[in-house]
């Protein structure tokens, strides 16, 4: 039985109103407490370690919910998932974790995803954090995805945190075959003493493999940040990497892409901007009215969205 | 009515002092359109930024209405009505075409999309676009003007609103700001362009920071003919459509 606070957990991380649509796994306090598999997306928990499998079958379509909350102190929950998009197959899965720590001690969610999307499958994948709680608790989160696109697949991953989670180290791995399609987007917003390190590595593995890496923060208050996303071809693939940082009062940001090719095809770029807010954009948008505070909110939002 | 008595301004440009304006007096009617007009860098955009609250005055009042606005900044002055189109409209990267209006509107009392259709942009193509550098010159210029539109504010300010604008969309937006401009409205177009001075009930030569003159488009043109043509006029006697078509 769901309480008001799961409920609001839930929505926070995976925008569910009650019970999921289509196939889902709801894990709280370490422990599977929903599940529903459907025709073609079976949901099993693993026999020797803590965690699902999630199986969709070839050609199937679907939304599957997979989120974890925690709402207890002096926790910490590991778990590893394997998802597994079969050929053809097209499916948007919706990951996430929320946290809510009552309590001054240290909740902390570390997840193992590994994910494979069949030959010509298709994969939005979402995975939103949230953290919220007593001052004085810490809430941790370190999410470590390792994903393989096969020939002509598609993957979009769409990571999200903002505010609420104190520590963060996310690692992505990822294997792009040929003509396979990976687009992740990274989007992060850290206050006060918060903490986030980011380090991706992708591979283009073959012909016509691509990736686009598009990472947007803002460091606000005392936070730090660092992001390492690496892209790597070892065909004649094309990649693309993109951090760009909005800097705010006593914040650190490092942002270090680096692009690697061995092959003489391989097309790659990368950019990386740190700045502040633009003095321009404020003014813009306070002669339409918005106070400098409501101004400075909206460009965050419209930066993150 | 908005007015401007005895404005001086003075920027910190590499630690010295510059001055921009000095001692500008100028009264801008509601029902009235005005251009001001003048050389590159004689403070015609100093003026607006002035009366936006955008730079502070280093003396001289700014009055709204009879209220004494000089003390407000640029939040309190959009406000109480008094709006401005960036010479160079600022980019927000991930904020779609779509926000930027709403964050107008929440201010005015009316707005659709068809203020983007009115400045040539069909609502279908655009309000998803994100005002970063994937928008031309004159795509993100024309959203500034229908952000100004969206608004509605009394007092319309649009700076140089013809820059990196096609010729085609150009008398398009001459009607938008013909038509857009009422009889409780004071509009004020800083423009060189002589079909934009022939629409105005009066013109305003800026020089060197002051008004150097106020008159009627046959007062001043004459006046500012040679430095607001095109220098390269003769070679397009050789196709004559363009040059028919040529905005100045």
């Amino acid at each position: 039985m769901l309480t008001a606070l799961d409920k609001k957990l839930l929505q926070e991380v995976a925008d569910l109103h009650g019970e999921p649509p289509g196939a889902f796994n709801i894990r709280k306090d370490g422990k599977g407490i929903e599940r529903r598999s459907l025709d073609g997306i079976e949901i099993n928990p693993k026999k020797d370690q803590p965690g699902i499998d999630v199986i969709v079958a070839p050609g199937k379509e679907g939304t599957v919910h997979i989120p974890v909350i925690l709402t207890e102190t002096d926790l910490s929950d590991l778990v590893y998932n394997k998802i597994e998009i079969g050929e053809g197959a097209n499916i948007t899965l919706v990951a996430g974790c929320g946290i809510h720590n009552p309590g001054q001690g240290k909740a902390q969610h570390d997840g193992v995803h590994e994910i494979i999307v069949r030959k010509g499958a298709r994969l939005v994948y979402t995975e939103k954090h949230f953290g919220e709680g007593e001052e004085g608790g810490k809430r941790v989160l370190n999410p470590k995805t390792v994903l393989l696109v096969e020939e002509g697949a598609y993957a979009e991953l769409e990571l999200v945190q903002i505010r609420g989670v104190d520590e963060t180290f996310r690692v992505t791995e990822a294997e792009v075959m040929a003509g396979g399609r990976l687009v992740m987007y990274e989007r992060l917003l850290t206050d006060k003493e918060q903490t986030a390190e980011s380090d991706v590595l992708v591979k283009l593995m073959a012909e016509e493999s691509t990736a686009r890496i598009v990472s947007r923060s803002v460091a606000q208050g005392s936070s730090s940040q660092k992001f390492y996303p690496r892209l790597l071809a070892y065909g004649p693939g094309r990649g693309h990497v993109e951090c760009d940082s909005i800097i705010m009062d006593q914040a650190t940001v490092r942002s270090v892409p680096e692009i690697w090719a061995e092959n003489s095809e391989a097309e790659l770029v990368h950019e990386a901007a740190i700045g502040k807010i633009a003095g321009e954009q404020l003014i813009k948008l306070m002669s339409l009215g918005l106070t400098e505070e409501e101004a400075e909110e909206a460009i965050i939002s419209g930066f993150l969205k | 009515m908005l007015s401007l008595e005895n404005i001086s301004l003075e920027l910190e440009v590499e630690e010295r002092k510059v001055p921009i304006l000095n001692d500008i007096n100028l009264i801008f009617e509601a029902g009235k359109m005005y251009a001001l007009t003048g050389p590159n860098g004689s403070g015609k955009s100093s003026v607006a930024r002035v009366a936006m609250g955008i730079y502070k005055q280093t003396a001289g009042q700014v009055f709204y209405n009879g209220e004494d606005i000089s003390g407000l900044g640029i939040t309190e002055r959009a406000r109480k009505g008094i709006g401005y189109a960036f010479q160079h409209p600022a980019r927000f990267k991930g904020m779609p075409v779509k926000d930027m209006l709403e964050l107008a509107f929440k201010h005015s009392d009316g707005y659709n999309c068809q203020v983007l259709r009115d400045i040539g942009l069909c609502p279908d193509d655009y309000l998803e676009r994100t005002l970063d550098n994937s928008l031309s010159g004159g795509e993100i210029k024309r959203i500034e003007i229908a952000t100004l539109l969206a608004l509605n504010p009394k007092v319309r300010i649009y700076d140089e609103p013809e820059a990196g604008i096609d010729l085609w969309s150009f008398e398009q937006l001459i009607d938008v700001i013909g038509n857009s401009h009422r009889e409780d409205t004071t509009t004020v177009v800083i423009s060189h362009q002589e079909k934009i001075l022939n629409m105005v009930d009066e013109i305003v030569l800026i020089e060197n920071g002051t008004v150097s003159m106020r008159g009627s488009r046959d007062e001043i043109w004459p006046r500012i003919k040679e430095s607001a043509e095109c220098s390269c006029r003769r070679s397009c006697r050789l196709e004559e459509d363009i040059y028919a078509d040529c905005p100045r």
